[in-house]
């Protein structure tokens, strides 16, 4: 294993009404034993994923969005949002949790892990890939 | 670079067809298997969308799940062509990478 590959996990499901969401997730965490250069990109309802706020008490599932704040302890630390997405579900950057990690490069300076990018920008970044996993 | 997108959902059900239409790169090529072969079809609401890709992506339908749906050849719009399940595998080969609209 030397060749480092570029994988982009691709989420597009709203969190709870499905198990897709929650299996991503499980799969980026078990991907980054392997030490390749991950990125996760959220768009349609993908994006519902990241709202702050969520409280699963009533509905008897894990609230597994905490998990992605630490995702920068795994070294996964690009979550691209699409903004067209937002803006289509009435939401705001504002409305997100916030999720950082802490660059080694720079002084361990924490820094936002979720980058904004416009929906040309996504097609971009998943036109860049070596490896697209969807769910 | 080129990559080829699945669809396997209908439009009618899902955004996952005109997402990937609104995400894919000309020279890209789209493949609707399963319920996705009904995005191929003429006169729906999402046909001038997928005509309109059919220049500067190649469109396919698995004609094996089409025919399963009693879609005639002549239903499908224009541009957008049957591959049999050796095409899938040819496509896959053809493109740098696969991805997947669920």
């Amino acid at each position: 294993m030397s060749e480092v590959k570029k994988f982009l996990y691709v989420n597009r499901k709203a969190p709870y009404g499905t198990i897709y969401a929650l299996e991503a997730l499980e799969v980026v965490l078990i991907g980054a034993a392997f030490d390749q250069d991950v990125s996760l990109a959220f768009l349609d309802d993908g994006v519902f994923q990241l709202t702050k706020g969520q409280n699963t008490d009533g509905i008897g599932v894990k609230n597994f969005s905490p998990t992605f704040r630490a995702l920068g302890d795994y070294e996964v630390t690009k979550l691209f949002v699409e903004q067209e997405s937002l803006d289509e579900r009435g939401l705001t950057t504002d409305d997100l949790q916030e999720v950082t990690y802490e660059d080694e490069d720079d002084d361990w300076a924490e820094k936002p892990s979720i980058r904004v990018v416009s929906r040309a920008e996504m097609a971009d970044i998943m036109a860049n890939q070596d490896v697209v996993l969807s769910f | 670079m080129s990559t080829l997108h699945t669809v396997n959902k209908s439009p009618f059900a899902t955004g996952a067809l005109v997402s990937c239409l609104d995400h894919c790169k000309d020279g890209d090529a789209i493949l609707m298997i399963e319920d996705g072969v009904y995005g191929g079809l003429t006169g729906t609401t999402v046909a001038d969308r997928v005509q309109q890709k059919a220049g500067s992506v190649a469109i396919f339908v698995l004609s094996p799940d089409a025919d399963a749906r009693g879609l005639a050849t002549d239903r499908l719009l224009a541009g957008v062509n049957g591959v049999d399940y050796d095409g899938f595998v040819d496509l896959v080969a053809d493109h740098d990478r696969t991805q997947a609209w669920l």
